[in-house]
């Protein structure tokens, strides 16, 4: 069989030869012995040769540098170098009577041991009758493969005995069994990322039946959050399958980041210098990247709380960088402004009892918050008439806020999609609460009024001539009164529209698509103005800037990009994550933006330089859910486990875990002024939450934000203040209108 | 648990036959080794595939995987989707078995273009639309049909179950819910929890001022003189999913209903609220195990009363204990636990006052009613054994010397209700053939009736098996009575009934006369006409082919009682006016009463052909009738004023 397919496969084995160089080297000579043409019974002579060479005993560094010199050799076209080097570092006897053994009874011996798969076995045969003749330099055919099969050569090449695997891994794990309780959490922490690598490196070399035995032996070991991985994992049985495996290619290419005392950590070392175990000690040299601290070993439930994403926990020092959460002063306007707030009270004849609270505002925002960003640090658009005729309204608004509490629950009001089959992907609400816009999966966005007040479409530019310009309802006369309803329907993506966002003057509208597309819609002539292209895989969500302007897109390509409305390409492009971003959310001052991702880490990330800021580790699952506190302080992330996670961003730390779902958190919002976390979810509920509360109790904690080691008090029950069940729809987008009524939404499932 | 599915993961791949098969439709042939390597190679790309359309799933906010998100995911590995399989609910594929071979297919139906041209267009799906309601209203939520009810049917279960585990320390969450679920503010339930963590939280059942009303209105109507009213409140009782916090009061209202009134015999109210225990177990949404305290008592009286009425003679209070034990037996279905044990408890009850020598008929009747409503098994171990015992004590009175009326009539409708249970029983555990001495020997005094019922219910069995396929509603329980005894009693030609009841609900399988359910009001006539084409039918095919259970209890009037043709040409005209005549007032009753399933019911007033016709044609004793015939029932009741 091999021989049939040898002629098309060989475009592909050229990519294989530099990777396999070194097993070729040992088909030939067998080759060479048993005739050319004979290769099937070559193909599994040369695999068994391939699988060889490593096991022998005569010390394993010695023969590395052999294979090493012999691999350079032969890259060179040295053959006969080679040859002669192999017969003196006695390679070749042992390789000859395996070969012939292997030829003379087929496959008979390799089947169990070194099952290689077909493929393989062809495209290290091919090359063997081609090397000998000519021995073409084999090139760089396989393009974008190549540098992938590099960095896993460079990463996996130094096995050992694939049955020692087992070996290693259990003596590693009686010996972490054996040690004290306080380290023993800790050094626990060792096991899945040594297991996923030692795996990999099996898989790697061709080993598939040890590694499958190796992997049914010790994945139930591994915490019950990696499943997800370990499902992925339990997949991949053969080198073809790493290649183009993203999860596989994280684990390659970036560290996996432990957090360890320097106690537990010299215990770890001393054992493994006593067992000479350096095929462990190669891979923590090599793929995990341990944090040593200094002080008290960390407990289990620590330990838990902050791990679970893709790539272990954040390093310390990815979490040092100043975030400047506060809010941004309301500028100059704010004057100009207050005085035509007044005027406009006056006018309706109120009396002043704003003035006071409009002082302590003036003095908060009198630079006396350290903590928030200069005022320019971005260049924020200038606010137009109609802004400040706006803000003049939510300030009027917010008099008539009703306070949270506890013991002041807000009334929430549902927006049900009746006959959505489905379809509904998702939801946003203007800061006003007058319009609703939804993006279903039949590639339309719908927006809806939710006032009294009808959706008009600007009149035709022919129409709009005949118009007197300056009369004074100039803005009434433009609008249609023909094309007043209650829904407009915006057709353009060509794929699901995941991800939907009001701009805060209520001008615009972004949804962006499985299409890959983001695309910016006026609410003016509902008409699509423009759409922003650059990512070329689904875009999950996209966000608009509290001021406008800008936004922020993130997908299946992994990256976060930030946009301006005018530019059609992205200003900024936030990369790092190891996983599709699935949120994205816009810190109120518009310098930060947060992403969630399926890696399970939220990001920060710093608008004006495009750095990474902060990245918080501990939820389990993919982040569905992104929301913060209107103070700038804080922020939640909800996530395929149900969780939902409170995080300090002025330290870098959680500082919450709620916990009540029963499955994803699709929705976060916190109350106008702070009070109350809702959370919405998949499991038909909304459930309020106190925030006060939740971060009251940890600031009062004296914690040691050196370490970041806090202890999270069990108190999700306390926190939860009610759950209401809807009768069988999903939330999946929640907003707190400026009086503070909660509006959620979602589509009604019928079952 | 864990461990197993995660070995059963990475053992999953596709089976080598299932490639070779695939290998071979497109007329390829491939070795052993190549579909390994294939099947792996197939394995591992569906499981990406399948991973990658899971993204799309959460995106979608879906809790179900569709085709297109496997499109979807194909697409974004630059791979051309699937044409073909669009579904938006299920999955089309259907599985079969068989030979040995288990597969599941796509079925593809050959499709007629004329017929889809000619077919007029589906109406559109309607258009996407927005509703709004109230969620929460200051943190309590209203109890409006948007909603789900209060506390849902499976909370309410586990809390009467268990009701001490809500409160364990460890398990806050479901208390949560509760106290949320008593529309308690949950600041101060919280309070209230701290304080007491082991005792079961106090449910406050305060009920708001629309709840009173309702509740007024309702249990007004339940027990009112307007049938009308009755059947739309019943059907509230049994349809609104809001009642959970009534259900305490509901429950209080029966028991204390039911002993008031059966200490002054009124016999229709104890139908009225009998009828309000059923409607309260038809609806879907509530848990009534918690009340049952309350109910099962209320229940067991009704069946096993020594009176029940003013006038025993004449009043059909069997049917009401007819009614009553079935209620107690799907009762006994529905809650019986290994912990309540209600099952075992009642039919201890009833034996113990069946196995009592003084237990009055009346008592008889309705302790053997319960048990056999519990079920073949149950008649088969408890009844049968005694038939000759009891067979001994109907004899005494039937043949004796004449004690009272009462007795005779208690006597007489024990003997019609052991044989319309046990003949089913015994046609289905005796082997054949019925020889009547041997019935004689084996059940004494009722053997020789007992045997031929049996012989006409297995003459129904093969009939029934015969018309499997055409649309029955449930004849489930062949009621052949009558016997010749009875016809003796001049006056109780109104015992007769309980057969010529269940004549109609095998007429109804003939759905000849559609007619007759949706116009009963014109009353007498109507029904007479219906009545005697049914019996001149069941007369004629008695004889050829013993037909349905129609047939039954006229050839046994043929049979029996020598003016065989009489009760017929009776119930027409004469037979039902001189009964009717005689007493009127309470026949209107019981009238009213059978609309909720109750068949039986309508026995006393079925002679005088009245109100009871319409009942009786409709009162297929199927729970799915019951609905409807509730929509007639007023009709019915609109009778009864006149």
């Amino acid at each position: 069989m091999a021989a049939v397919q040898d002629g098309p496969i060989e475009s592909e084995s050229d990519k294989e030869t530099k990777t396999d160089v070194l097993n070729d080297g040992a088909g030939n000579i067998t080759g060479s012995s048993t005739g050319v043409l004979s290769s099937p019974p070559n193909a599994t002579s040369s695999d068994t040769g391939a699988a060889k060479p490593m096991a022998p005993p005569p010390g394993p560094e010695n023969q590395q540098t052999l294979l090493a010199v012999l691999q350079y050799l032969k890259k060179n076209n040295l053959l006969e170098s080679v040859d002669i080097l192999r017969r003196e570092a006695g390679l070749s006897d042992d390789e000859d009577s395996q070969g012939t053994d292997g030829s003379g009874s087929a496959a008979n011996a390799d089947e169990g041991g070194n099952a290689n798969s077909l493929l393989n076995r062809v495209s290290i045969a091919t090359p063997a009758p081609v090397a000998v003749p000519a021995a073409p330099p084999p090139k760089a055919s396989g393009g974008e493969d190549q540098p992938d099969v590099n960095v896993v050569l460079s990463a996996y090449s130094q096995q050992g005995d694939p049955a020692l695997y087992d070996t290693y891994y259990t003596g590693l794990k009686n010996f972490i069994e054996s040690v004290l309780d306080c380290h023993r959490a800790e050094l626990s922490q060792l096991f899945y990322p040594l297991f996923v690598h030692m795996y990999l490196e099996l898989v790697y070399n061709n080993h598939e039946q040890v590694g499958k035995t190796f992997f049914d032996k010790f994945s139930g070991d591994q915490e019950c959050y990696y499943q997800d991985d370990l499902r992925v994992l339990s997949s991949v049985s053969k080198r073809e399958h790493m290649r183009g495996n993203e999860t596989l290619l994280d684990f390659r290419t970036s560290k996996f980041v432990l957090r360890i005392s320097r106690d537990s950590y010299q215990l770890l070392k001393r054992h493994l210098q006593e067992r000479q175990n350096n095929q462990i000690w190669n891979i923590i040299q090599e793929h995990l990247y341990i944090d040593i601290f200094d002080g008290m070993p960390r407990s289990k439930s620590q330990i838990d709380s902050m791990s679970g994403s893709l790539a272990g926990e954040a390093r310390r020092e990815a979490n040092k960088v100043k975030v400047f959460y506060g809010l941004l002063k309301e500028p100059e306007i704010e004057v100009p402004l207050d005085d035509e707030d007044e005027e406009a009270e006056n006018e309706e004849g109120k009396p002043k009892k704003k003035k006071p609270k409009k002082d302590s505002m003036g003095n908060k925002s009198k630079k006396q918050d350290p903590n928030a960003p200069q005022q320019a640090r971005i260049p924020l658009p200038e606010l137009k008439d109609s802004d400040k005729l706006d803000k003049i309204m939510n300030l009027k608004e917010a008099t008539k806020r009703i306070r949270l509490g506890p013991e002041a629950l807000p009334s929430i009001c549902f927006y049900s999609f009746l006959n959505a089959y489905q379809g509904l992907t998702a939801v946003d609400f203007t800061d006003d609460s007058s319009l609703i816009a939804g993006g279903f999966a039949d590639s339309t966005v719908r927006v809806w009024s939710v006032t009294p007040k009808k959706l008009r479409r600007v009149k035709s530019a022919v129409d709009l001539n005949v118009i007197d310009k300056d009369s004074d309802d100039v803005l009434e006369r433009i609008m249609d009164d023909k094309t007043a309803s209650e829904s407009k329907v915006m057709y353009g993506h060509t794929g699901p529209v995941y991800g939907i966002s009001f701009s805060s003057d209520r001008n615009y509208l972004l949804s962006s698509s499985e299409d890959g597309t983001v695309r910016l819609w006026s609410l003016q002539t509902y008409t699509c103005l423009v759409g922003y292209k650059g990512h070329n895989y689904p875009v999950w969500d996209t966000q608009f800037s509290p001021f406008g302007y800008y936004f922020i897109s993130g997908g299946h390509d992994r990256v976060a990009r930030l946009w301006a409305t005018d530019h059609y390409q992205p200003l900024r492009i936030f990369a790092g994550h190891l996983g599709d971003v699935t949120c994205t959310q816009f810190h109120p001052n518009s310098n930060y933006v947060a992403t969630g991702s399926a890696d399970r880490t939220v990001r920060m990330w710093d608008v004006l330089n495009g750095n990474c800021v902060r990245i918080l580790t501990g939820h389990k699952g993919p982040i569905h859910s992104l929301a913060f506190s209107p103070n700038g302080k804080f922020l939640a992330s909800g996530a395929t486990d149900g969780r939902v996670l409170l995080w300090d961003i002025g330290h870098g730390l959680m500082i919450g875990d709620l916990k009540g779902h029963t499955d994803t958190v699709y929705a976060l919002k916190f109350s106008r002024d702070g009070e109350i976390l809702a959370s919405g979810s998949m499991d038909n509920t909304v459930r309020l939450w106190n925030a006060y509360k939740a971060f009251d109790d940890v600031e009062t904690d004296d914690f040691t934000s050196a370490t970041g080691h806090i202890h999270l008090p069990e108190n999700s029950h306390e926190l939860l203040l009610g759950t209401y069940m809807t009768k069988s729809t999903p939330v999946i987008h929640l907003h707190f209108t400026r009086r503070n009524l909660l509006l959620t939404a979602g589509a009604y499932n019928p079952q | 648990m864990a461990d197993e599915r995660r070995q059963k993961q990475c053992t999953v791949v596709l089976p080598t036959e299932s490639v070779k098969v695939m290998a071979e439709s497109a007329g390829v042939q491939l070795q052993e080794e190549s579909c390994v390597a294939l099947s792996d190679e197939v394995s591992y790309r569906i499981k990406e595939i399948a991973q990658d359309a899971l993204k799309f799933m959460h995106h979608g906010k879906r809790r179900k995987l569709t085709t297109s998100d496997i499109d979807h995911a194909l697409k974004m590995k630059n791979v051309e989707p699937l044409y073909g399989f669009q579904s938006q609910e299920f999955i089309p594929f259907r599985f079969a078995s068989g030979g040995g071979r288990e597969l599941h297919f796509y079925e593809e139906k050959e499709v007629d273009l004329s017929d889809i041209i000619n077919t007029p267009l589906p109406r559109v799906p309607l258009d996407v639309s927005l509703k709004a309601h109230w969620l929460s209203i200051e943190g309590v939520q209203p109890a409006i049909p948007e909603n789900p009810p209060p506390a849902p049917k499976e909370q309410q279960k586990a809390e009467s179950t268990e009701p001490l585990k809500a409160v364990k320390p460890g398990q806050e969450e479901e208390g949560g819910i509760q106290t949320k679920g008593q529309g308690a503010t949950s600041a101060e339930a919280k309070g209230k929890k701290e304080g007491m963590m082991r005792i079961k939280p106090r449910s406050t059942h305060e009920l708001s001022v629309e709840q009173q009303l309702y509740y007024k209105e309702i249990t007004e109507a339940c027990v009112g003189s307007c049938e009308a009213k009755r059947a739309e409140a019943l059907q509230s009782i049994a349809t609104d999913p809001g009642l959970y916090q009534m259900l305490p009061r509901f429950s209080t209202f029966i028991s204390e209903g039911v002993r008031v009134n059966v200490v002054q015999n009124n016999l229709a109210l104890l139908i009225y609220l009998m009828r309000m225990v059923k409607a309260l177990m038809d609806n879907p949404t509530l848990y009534l195990e918690k009340y049952l305290h309350e109910l099962l008592p209320a229940v067991v009286t009704c069946i096993v009363s020594k009176q029940l009425c003013l006038r025993p003679d004449v009043d059909n209070h069997w049917a009401l204990r007819d009614f009553a034990a079935r209620l107690m037996a799907q009762s006994c279905k529905t809650f019986s636990t290994t912990t309540n044990n209600i099952q075992s408890r009642i039919t201890k009850t009833f034996t113990k006052s069946l196995l009592d020598e003084k237990t009055q008929w009346t008592t008889r009747y309705g302790c053997i009613a319960g048990l056999s409503e519990l079920g073949p098994d149950v008649i088969k171990t408890l009844i049968l054994a005694r038939l000759s015992i009891e067979g001994a004590r109907i004899k005494s009175v039937m043949e004796g010397p004449v004690v009272s009326n009462i007795d005779k009539i208690g006597a007489d409708h024990v003997q019609s209700l052991l044989l319309k249970h046990c003949a089913s029983v015994i046609a289905k555990t005796r082997p054949l053939p019925d020889v009547v001495d041997q019935y004689r020997t084996d059940y004494g005094y009722l053997g020789p009736m007992l045997c031929s019922h049996v012989v006409k219910a297995r003459a129904q069995a093969v009939l029934q098996a015969q018309q499997v396929n055409r649309t029955t509603l449930t004849i489930t329980q062949p009621r052949p009575s009558l016997t010749v005894t009875q016809s003796g009693l001049g006056g109780s030609v109104g015992s007769r009934p309980p057969s010529i009841i269940k004549v109609p609900s095998s007429l109804t399988l003939m759905s000849t006369r559609p007619g007759t359910p949706t116009q009963p009001s014109p009353p007498a006539t109507k029904y007479i006409v219906m009545q005697t084409s049914a019996g001149a039918a069941s007369t004629q095919q008695v004889i050829t082919l013993t037909s349905a259970q129609s047939g039954s209890p006229i050839t046994s009037t043929v049979s029996s009682t020598p003016s065989s043709l009489q009760p017929m040409v009776k119930v027409e005209s004469g037979g039902g006016g001189g009964v009717a005549g005689a007493r009127p007032l309470q026949k209107y009753i019981v009238v009213s009463l059978p609309t909720s399933a109750s068949a039986a019911a309508a026995s006393s007033l079925d002679p005088k052909g009245t109100g009871g016709a319409p009942h009786v044609t409709t009162s297929p004793l199927t729970m799915e009738t019951v609905k409807m015939e509730r929509s007639e029932s007023p009709a019915a009741s609109t009778q009864s004023p006149h």
